[in-house]
């Protein structure tokens, strides 16, 4: 009795590699995967047919789809995203979402098919390079070769994903190793000695930034992602309630804290409010959480913040004085490192100062916010459909944007309300990067009302995933702000390059029939008197909806600092 | 900034890939790397790569900041010529002849202190440890005799500041268990 107990275990744990891939995922307590499967990786698809209970696949259209919807997955729920696909053509359509991955810092891990190790370097059937294609876009990649490494090499690719500063991960698994056997035995990953996630957070170093902050008259507070990373929004919230700062978030960073919270200044950056970006250049303090000093938030960085001392509480070390010179470094995860802070400060209030941002904004609303809210002009703004976004939607919205002015705009006017709630490519600024990441956000977060806003031209580059909406029925808001333009490129040729619109003018196909046929409801809205009750109607839809609107062709999105530009130089028209 | 001479030393776990993974952190910023040497270190599983170029240390820092980021360095760190004892080996073959008839090129030879590695009938391979100003030196007053063939490595450094690699490995892997 007992050796057949014995026997029947040890059985149960035999099997082949690309059981093994699956059985690892499940393990790791995935339950949700994006990809499309080709010959190198269909062992593991093969596999997948037997754990459909556990293991749900979504076929997206495109494989740069599957890592777009892994990434809004990931950015929606604060699980690691998990895409798996073929070897070559696959493989390479990967790359744009694993980059876009890697600078936005979002914990993905990709998983590629890969021709029989025997065949490596011969230039076989759809054998791509992929190890060294994905090295610079990656935290970490690994090529498996036998079956037995692959519990150990997922156990470690989701390890390094999640922990320190995400990012993502490829596992090249060759089909040799799919179809070798194995004594399956996972181990979750305990860590390595060259890897140190997260740095020993200094209380020297806490309490000479404390001291800094207790002296200050104009502290300012600039916040990214790492806040959302660490989880640390109610440490966030603390700190800056204590100390009485105003915080201005990054693009990545939006969401972390109320919109409408008591200090929260606004966006910096580029098309970021005017307040935050004009007073860098006259704190005395700038505290800088998360965050990593990208050139479209710091314009010119000879004359950024030259006046102020610097704090940077930052997990990457490799990110300290990257950009902007510190006084004072805080490695860690924010999420400790803000709890230590608030701790050793003061309270206090910053009126008098808080008071100039406010000054500032009611300039930046007379002058742009108002009449992009509530314009006069007779044909749409961008801003307008938003603000009846903001009117008539509940607090548990995501709004998902891709990339040009509607971003911006989104950006600028959405008003957050709860964590996690703004998904955008930041970084590597992806178009195409919408449809399938709001689509990947919807399915980690079903209870949500997920809203993509999207340009016409960014809508055609993954329009293709239109047919994962409909194949997997996914309730997902898309709100294509149509100006018959590559707006935010014509924008920099109307004001950079004398109205030059060389290849910027989009003649689009009929977009109606086009969603129509993959069975949205869908609504295009030509005249304001429309605009109210289409929005209404769209979030009151419980399945899928396209409202396309049909905006000012020629509308700017202001303030703007222009390249090359300091952030104090922000101009409001 | 001025640009100077780094020599910049790092430390990895031995794994397919991470040659690779180092370049690409200079090739990405267009650094032209003068010269690269790696070999196991002291500790067994952990290769050194010594590195050497010429940029500001500005730009040195960073470079060394994304190469400790990568999740299979155990460490990397840099230093100007001053805080480093360096050196590097070439080889040079020449005709036998020249040397046999005991004329001048057996003289350079002695004089630079190179060591003839091997003779056969054809040729000599002579070898000359030094920096590159010394070893160049010999193969410029070889060069009237005809070289046939020559060969010079990277650079390889001891650094005289830094702390020993096993106490870092040590104090990594004790952080590890914690
Ligand atoms: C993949 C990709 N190609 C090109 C660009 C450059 N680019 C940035 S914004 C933009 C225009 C976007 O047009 P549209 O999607 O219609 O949005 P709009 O700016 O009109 O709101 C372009 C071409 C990009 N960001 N991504
Ligand atoms: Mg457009």
């Amino acid at each position: 009795m007992e050796t057949l107990t014995k026997k029947t275990k040890v059985k149960q744990r035999l099997m082949t590699g690309s059981q093994a891939v699956v059985h690892s995922l499940i393990a790791e307590g995935v339950d949700l995967i994006f990809g499309y499967p080709g010959g190198a990786i269909m062992p593991v698809y093969d596999a997948l047919y037997d754990v459909e209970d556990k293991l749900t696949h979504i076929l997206t259209r495109h494989e740069q789809g599957a890592t777009h919807a892994a990434q809004g997955f990931a950015r929606a729920t604060g699980k690691v995203g998990v895409c798996l696909a073929t070897s070559g053509p696959g493989a390479t359509n990967l790359i744009t979402g694993i980059a876009d991955a890697q600078i936005d810092s979002t914990p993905l891990v990709c998983i590629t098919g890969q021709v029989a190790s025997h065949l490596l370097g011969t230039d076989a059937f759809q054998e791509t390079d992929i190890i060294g294609i994905s090295m610079p876009v990656t935290k970490w990649n690994f090529q498996v070769t036998r079956a037995e490494e692959i519990p150990f090499a997922l156990a470690k690719a989701f390890y390094i994903a999640r922990t320190g500063r995400p990012g993502p991960v490829l596992i090249d698994i060759t089909k040799d190793a799919q179809f070798g056997t194995l004594d399956f035995d996972y181990q979750p990953f305990k860590g390595m000695r060259s890897y140190v996630p997260t740095p020993q957070l200094s209380l020297t170093k806490v309490a000479e930034a404390a001291s800094l902050i207790n002296a200050a008259k104009k502290p300012f507070v600039v916040f990214g992602q790492g806040v959302l990373l660490a989880e640390a929004e109610n440490e966030f919230k603390a700190f800056i309630e204590k100390a009485g700062l105003p915080s201005a978030w990054t693009i990545m960073g939006l969401s972390a804290l109320d919109s409408d919270h008591y200090l929260n200044v606004g966006m910096l950056g580029m098309h970021g409010n005017y307040a935050p970006n004009k007073l860098t250049n006259e704190c005395d303090l700038l505290i800088a959480v998360g965050m990593r000093f990208d050139d479209r938030v710091t314009g010119d960085l000879s004359r950024y913040a030259k006046q102020a001392k610097v704090i940077h509480l930052e997990i990457d070390p490799a990110e300290i004085d990257k950009n902007v010179k510190t006084d004072v470094a805080i490695l860690g995860n924010a999420k400790e490192s803000l709890k230590a802070l608030t701790e050793m400060i003061n309270e206090n209030e910053h009126k008098n100062w808080l008071e100039k941002f406010r000054d500032l904004e009611k300039e930046e609303f007379n002058e742009v916010i108002d009449e992009e809210l509530n314009p006069t002009s007779e044909l749409m703004t961008m801003g307008e459909v938003m603000n009846k976004i903001n009117l008539h939607s509940n607090q548990n919205n995501i709004i998902v944007t891709d990339v040009g002015q509607h971003q911006m705009i989104a950006c600028r006017y959405a008003k957050f309300k709860q964590t996690r709630s703004s998904i955008t490519s930041g970084g590597l600024g992806t178009m195409g990067f919408c449809l399938p990441a709001a689509i990947g956000a919807k399915m980690g977060r079903p209870d949500a009302q997920v809203i993509g806003i999207i340009g016409d031209g960014g809508f055609q580059m993954t329009i293709q995933e239109l047919g994962t909406i409909f194949q997997f029925k996914t309730a997902v808001k898309i709100v294509v702000l149509n100006n018959e333009f590559l707006g935010m490129v014509r924008q920099w040729q109307e004001l950079f390059f004398e109205k030059r619109y060389a290849a910027t003018t989009m003649v689009n196909p009929d977009f109606q029939t086009i969603v129509k046929g993959y069975g949205i409801k869908t609504k295009k809205v030509e005249k304001r008197e429309n605009l109210e009750d289409a929005v209404k109607e769209m979030l009151a839809h419980e399945g899928s909806y396209f409202l396309e609107v049909m905006v000012g062709k020629e509308n700017n999105v202001f303030p703007m600092i222009a390249t090359g530009a300091s952030v104090s130089e922000i101009r409001l028209k | 900034m001025e640009k100077t001479r780094f020599t910049i030393s790092v430390f990895t776990e031995d794994v397919v890939g991470i040659l690779n993974r180092v370049s690409i952190i200079f090739t990405r910023r267009k650094i032209n790397v003068e010269s690269i040497a790696a070999s196991e270190s002291e500790i067994k599983g952990i290769y050194r790569y010594t590195i050497v170029l010429t940029e500001t240390e500005d730009q040195v820092k960073k470079v060394v900041g994304q190469l400790e980021k990568q999740v299979e360095v155990v460490k990397a760190v840099f230093h100007p010529d001053a805080e480093i004892v360096h050196q590097e080996i070439a080889l040079y073959k020449v005709k036998t002849g020249v040397l046999a008839s005991g004329g001048n090129a057996e003289k350079i030879v002695r004089f630079h202190n190179a060591r003839v590695l091997s003779v056969e009938t054809e040729f000599t391979v002579i070898e000359k440890t030094g920096h590159k100003e010394e070893t160049q030196q010999l193969f410029d007053d070889l060069k009237p005799f005809g070289i046939l063939e020559f060969v010079r490595s990277g650079r390889v450094a001891i650094t005289k500041p830094m702390k020993t690699l096993s106490s870092i490995v040590e104090s990594l892997e004790e952080l590890l268990k914690k």
